[in-house]
């Protein structure tokens, strides 16, 4: 079964289609001249040139990005933990309703999840701003970190744990000498998702954030309702730009890293 | 000790900022709106203590919610929109898993990267493309035109049809992963098996395909339809004003009217409503998990 059958063939070129000819579309008008995005006017940088000078945007996309920042880093901490306290931590009080805690918010509504961390901070008397959306991103990201770091954690052996252990470590040196480097590029890849998600979210930003704190996709949400802008394309085309980069790097840095492995436990397999 | 500590912080990180904002929602929505700061009541007091709280809660947001036509509405016309678009992402999704898992290995790295891409960049951005496409004057229109398959512009944008588009092309990756994975694992040689004792190719691929592959459609419909319920940014952007969806309604109740305690009564009944297909998804993923160990 190696050759494309033609069925296989037209149906994968149709759905590559219907996936990348929107975006495509989008990033060829936001080099369009014309101020009618639906008319091609001749080709211009100028939508890039005012986005520089949008000082709004520009305001808002470095609080999105450090927002996204804080709220990954600490969500790939908390959710390494989660993931590690769920294939490792045995039995303990509470067990399942700690698991359920971690898939819920994965299909939770966002709206349902904004709504509730907001009338939270309400509640306790937070002043909303950075930090509670920070708050918020940490909290529903670190469920996609931990299920990423725990399906990595379930397929390594555990004997390699119980070797060093064996052999003197403490549980923290095991981990921090055995586990983490094996389950790395799941915390890696963690990271970069709960990093994305957060630059992603609209809803549950617009919950959590206040007056002081207005993150990219609120600015790009609040300017898309009036319609169709080409410097909104232009902004779009520079952060797909960012994400095919990021996604491809990544990709690469994995595949090596798994190469390498490979070869190192290959290595270690003719040496025993 | 150490023990207890790692199993603790994401335990109780998870209970404050999770479970907690949960009772506290279940709380307002049993409360009355007032013209205030918070603009609900009671508040609770100390001072008074916990019976007399409890004696000012009521039900009135809930018998409000049967009462006026909207919320019903717009609960069933979430779930219709939601079951429909399944239907719809499993139809072009399921294809495509089928030509992945059969293309040749060299390709499925980049074909299943090809796939996950668009999941990683904005939603809010893939909404966005669409509007540009389907409006009065947008890019389809004018090939429609341009080809004359018709002479006057198509009204899609701020309909239906747009919503089911959106939501289609936003969720496909969703539903394309979990049935290429089971695809991927399935042995070939059980539809050689099927095709050497007289199967057609249809019906080795209805009878064999489609059953192994099971457990991947499952998983995709319940991770397309559970947030689609919910969802909120693609009827607001491409539904229109014609297009009631819940989320939709939950957050104009919440930053339009203000009624903060009608807002929570509306996301518990959405709750109840999806705590049915969470726990099917749930025991599906957890038979699943248990089968490959």
């Amino acid at each position: 079964m190696n050759r494309l059958s033609w069925f296989n063939a037209v149906s994968l070129t149709l759905g590559f289609a219907f996936l990348y000819i929107p975006m495509i579309i989008l990033i060829i008008f936001s080099f369009n001249e014309s101020k009618l995005v639906t008319v091609w006017a001749g080709f211009s940088t100028k939508w890039y040139g005012e986005l520089i000078h949008n000082e709004a945007f520009l305001d808002a996309a470095w609080v999105t990005v450090r927002v996204a920042v804080f709220s990954s880093t600490l969500a790939t901490i908390l959710g390494t933990m989660a993931a590690y306290v769920l294939v490792r931590g045995g039995r303990f009080f509470g067990r399942t309703l700690f698991s359920g805690m971690i898939y819920a918010p994965l299909v939770m509504p966002e709206v349902i999840t904004g709504l509730s961390l907001l009338l939270l901070f309400i509640g306790i008397g937070l002043d909303r701003g950075i930090f509670t959306i920070v708050l918020a991103h940490t909290t529903f990201s670190m469920c996609y970190v931990s299920v990423v770091v725990s399906s990595r954690l379930i397929t390594f052996d555990r004997s390699l744990e119980e070797a060093a252990l064996d052999l003197g470590c403490s549980p923290a040196q095991a981990f921090r000498l055995v586990t983490l480097p094996i389950i790395a590029p799941a915390v890696i890849s963690g990271w970069l998702l709960a990093f994305t998600l957060s630059l992603d979210d609209l809803v549950i930003a617009s919950f959590t954030s206040g007056p002081s704190a207005t993150t990219l996709p609120i600015k790009i949400f609040s300017a898309v309702r009036l319609g169709v802008s080409p410097e909104i394309n232009a902004l779009s085309t520079l952060m797909i730009a960012v994400v095919t980069i990021g996604v491809i790097t990544a990709s690469l840095v994995t595949k090596r890293a798994a190469v390498r492995q490979k070869q190192e436990e290959q290595a270690a397999a003719r040496a025993t | 000790m150490r023990r207890f500590v790692l199993i603790a912080i994401p335990y109780l990180w998870l209970l404050a900022l999770f479970l907690v904002p949960f009772a506290i929602v279940l709380k307002i929505s049993l409360s009355d709106a007032a013209i205030a700061r918070p603009p609900y009541f009671p508040q609770f007091d100390w001072a008074a203590g916990i019976r007399a709280f409890i004696s000012e809660l009521d039900f009135e947001n809930y018998i409000f919610l049967t009462q006026d036509d909207l919320y019903w509405k717009a609960y069933l016309s979430s779930v219709k929109i939601a079951l429909i678009s399944t239907a719809l992402t499993l139809l072009v999704g399921y294809p495509i898993a089928y030509g992945m898992a059969r293309a040749p290995q060299e390709w499925r790295a980049t074909l299943m990267m090809l796939v996950i891409l668009p999941f990683w960049t904005s939603f809010l951005i893939r909404v966005y493309a669409w509007m540009g496409i389907l409006s009065n004057e947008g890019y389809l229109n004018q090939f429609l035109m341009w080809t004359g398959l018709i002479s006057e512009p198509l009204t899609i944008l701020n309909t239906q049809t747009a919503v089911y588009i959106g939501i289609v092309y936003t969720y496909l990756p969703f539903m394309i992963l979990p049935i290429y994975s089971a695809l991927d694992r399935l042995d070939g040689s059980l539809i050689e098996a099927a095709e050497d004792l007289g199967c057609s190719r249809a019906q080795a691929f209805w009878l064999v395909t489609i059953p192994l592959s099971r457990p991947g459609i499952i998983a995709g419909c319940f991770l397309v339809m559970i947030p689609v319920i919910g969802e909120f940014v693609i009827p607001s952007l491409l539904g229109g004003s014609g297009t009631l969806m819940i989320g939709k309604v939950l957050w104009e109740e919440f930053f339009s009217n203000r009624d903060w305690p009608v807002a929570s009564a509306v996301a518990i009944v959405l709750l109840l409503i999806l705590v049915i297909p969470i726990v099917l998804f749930q025991r599906n993923q957890q038979k699943q998990a248990e089968a490959e160990q």
